[in-house]
């Protein structure tokens, strides 16, 4: 197979894909092992999509934000979400265009994340450490809300719910670009490190 | 680990993740130029020719004396039972058969995986001991990990897997559901799209373990995924597929709807028995070829979707950043790589003469067609011995031999896959995908490996290219 799988043609043919499939399952047999589960079951898991589809009813401050921060979330990311055991949160931005090897991009929050509902998301399922999944929809919209105010991507006064949160348009939204590969290299005769001498080796 | 800063660059810091590597990769290594028996063997100086009588001797005396030296890191190795040894195993009566037992490892094996020295324990990743290994299978018990909430505890007898979102009858099911279904077993390979990030700027782990631990195989046994969604039934205009793990982590990745029909399937079997803890016991998700994370462990949820939910392990992780400031996205498939795992760094050749070189190669896009290998550091080109039967998207083992003139020589292997591609030498992937900072684009680097090996028959990781 040399085809990859670019976002266009993915969705493309996943759309044709899936209409086979559904003529499949005529044929295919369905063995009706299982239960259904009930609504309840389901509300405990949360996934929203960056469209704001699936994010929960609720609504949080940027000051009630800052509180949860410095209750559930200092201790690792830091007074100034500069980051410790935790990822730094912050900052970083104009840093991602690079042709440095001596010197890294800063990836944050603020500088890298694409979607603000992915912070919502991964805070909610997955954070704080050492309790994940104990904050309620509230504390998370707040500490959303805290975090990208201190971003400069929301003003200080903002609040956060279901319908805002979808609209925050983060500042590295369109920083991403479909899967390239496979790649058609160079010939490795004219690799531009063809001549480089052996580098020494691990110290 | 940090961001933007190289692992090595703290390397002398003994509380950097990297150094800490470093230094408990340092540790083993001294305990194993100690011991005769090891590949690592070296007590300074040119070993040569004499070695091998030293050794035969060494142990012979060993013997007599009634033990050979075990891992000087514990009385007895992970995983094995220490029992005398006697001069002569033909003399007496072995141990006896005990019908109870699971087994363990001879007392003399003493590889381990070695962890990546992260700011948690919980958060972090192992790596295979590949300098060791034979054949093509990864001992279930030395499979890399790579978990980012610590491995979750969890009872077959209470967990559900659910499946809702864009279907028609939404489902849960128990295990005992699960086991129910037809199953279909696949021997192939599993590889962290991490593994080798510490190298692309500069030689930085000294060992294959650490350069290339991150990729194991091993035979999974489970439920294909069509099966499992056939009986939901997915909605006309669903395109993806969210696959929730039940660990503390709450791991989340969106697969496209295509390769979850295709050939994923839910594991509850590893190598004969049932999938280990730290690989996702009691159900992981399979995605095969594709990267590592993508196999989410302790599988707990199928959400149907007609956009990705862009989780944060495929946006703000996992995404490779170049250096136009732009970061590839859905970089799934794990290209052709190869490695030689004997002799690799800090192996020492004890004299000139016949050495075998062999690795593994592997290829998410299918199967290794052809693997040559090269001992003047490329510019000749030889091809390998393939262990059969050469198996998609599975580590193939390959062999060479060689007769070492005793002098200086680079070793590489470079793979082919049935597509075609020819795996990259690092001076093509950085001419193609720049070198953004002292870990580069950090995910998916598939490079061609050069260990070099000096006159007095120690071998070092270097970058000839």
């Amino acid at each position: 197979m040399s085809t990859t799988i670019k976002l266009a043609s993915a969705v493309a043919a996943a759309a044709l894909l899936s209409s086979a499939a559904l003529a499949a399952d005529k044929d295919k047999p369905v063995f009706g092992f299982g239960s259904t589960p009930t609504a309840s079951e389901l509300q405990k898991f949360t996934s929203p999509l960056p469209d704001g589809r699936g994010l929960p009813p609720g609504s949080g401050s940027v000051a009630q934000g800052k509180v949860v921060y410095q209750e559930q979330c200092l201790a690792c990311h830091g007074q100034k979400l500069e980051g410790g055991i935790g990822d730094k949160l912050i900052g970083g931005r104009g840093s991602l265009v690079n042709d440095n090897p001596a010197k890294a991009p800063v990836k944050t929050v603020e500088s890298y994340w694409p979607y603000a509902t992915t912070l919502f998301d991964y805070v909610k399922r997955a954070m704080p450490l050492l309790a994940p999944g104990s904050l309620t929809d509230d504390q998370v919209y707040a500490v959303t809300a805290y975090i990208l105010s201190e971003a400069k991507i929301v003003a200080p006064d903002a609040v956060l719910d279901a319908g805002s949160l979808a609209k925050v348009v983060m500042p590295n939204r369109d920083g991403f670009i479909p899967d390239p590969r496979p790649e058609k290299f160079p010939s490795a005769t004219n690799s531009p490190h063809q001549d480089m001498k052996i580098a020494a080796p691990a110290k | 680990m940090e961001e933007g800063k190289h692992p090595a660059d703290n390397a002398g810091q003994p509380e950097s993740a990297a150094g800490k590597l470093i230094a408990a990769e340092e540790r083993l290594l001294a305990v194993e130029r100690n011991n005769p028996a090891s590949p690592y063997f070296n007590q300074g100086g040119p070993p040569r020719a004499g070695r091998r009588k030293f050794m035969l001797g060494s142990m012979a005396a060993a013997g007599v004396a009634g033990g050979l030296p075990l891992n000087a890191l514990s009385a007895v190795p992970l995983g094995a039972v220490e029992h005398e040894v006697p001069a002569d195993a033909s003399r007496v009566q072995g141990y006896p058969l005990d019908d109870q037992s699971y087994g363990s490892r001879s007392q003399f094996e003493t590889e381990v995986r070695a962890r990546f020295k992260t700011a948690t324990a919980q958060s972090s990743w192992t790596f295979t001991p590949l300098d060791k290994g034979c054949g093509i299978i990864t001992p279930s018990g030395l499979h890399f990990e790579r978990s980012h909430g610590g491995t979750a505890v969890i009872d077959p007898a209470t967990h559900s897997v659910y499946v809702h979102g864009m279907v028609r009858q939404p489902k849960k099911f128990s295990m005992a559901d699960i086991r129910r279904f037809p199953s279909a077993s696949r021997i192939m390979f599993i590889e962290c799209s991490g593994n080798g990030l510490t190298e692309w700027s500069k030689p930085t782990m000294k060992t294959v373990q650490g350069t290339h631990g991150l990729t194991s195989t091993s035979e999974w046994t489970g439920v294909p995924l069509s099966t499992i969604l056939n009986e939901a039934g997915v909605k006309g205009g669903a395109k993806w597929l969210l696959a929730e793990g039940g660990d503390a982590a709450a791991m989340t990745r969106s697969i496209p709807l295509e390769k979850a029909l295709k050939d994923c399937f839910l594991a509850y079997g590893q190598n004969g028995e049932a999938i280990r803890p730290e690989q996702g016991y009691p159900l992981r998700l399979i995605v095969p070829g594709f990267e590592g994370n993508m196999n989410i462990k302790w599988l707990r949820r199928l959400e149907i979707s007609d956009v990705p939910f862009m989780t944060r392990e495929e946006t703000s992780k996992y995404t490779d950043l170049r250096p136009s400031g732009k970061a590839v996205q859905f970089s799934f498939e794990m290209e052709a790589k190869s490695v030689i795992t004997s002799p690799s760094g800090e192996m020492m050749l004890d004299e000139p003469g016949f050495h075998e070189i062999t690795g593994i190669a592997w290829s998410g896009r299918g199967r290794i067609k052809r693997v040559d290998i090269s001992v003047d550091g490329g510019q000749t080109w030889n091809a390998a011995a393939l262990q059969g039967p050469v198996l998609p998207i599975c580590h193939t083992r390959f062999r060479f031999p060689w007769m070492w003139d005793g002098k200086d020589a680079i070793l590489q292997s470079r793979c082919v896959d049935e597509t075609g591609y020819v795996q990259p030498t690092l001076g093509q992937v950085i001419a193609l995908r720049g070198l953004d900072g002292p870990l580069g684009s950090i995910y998916h680097l598939n490079a061609i490996q050069s260990w070099a090996v000096a006159t007095d028959g120690k071998v070092s990781n270097v970058h000839h290219y």
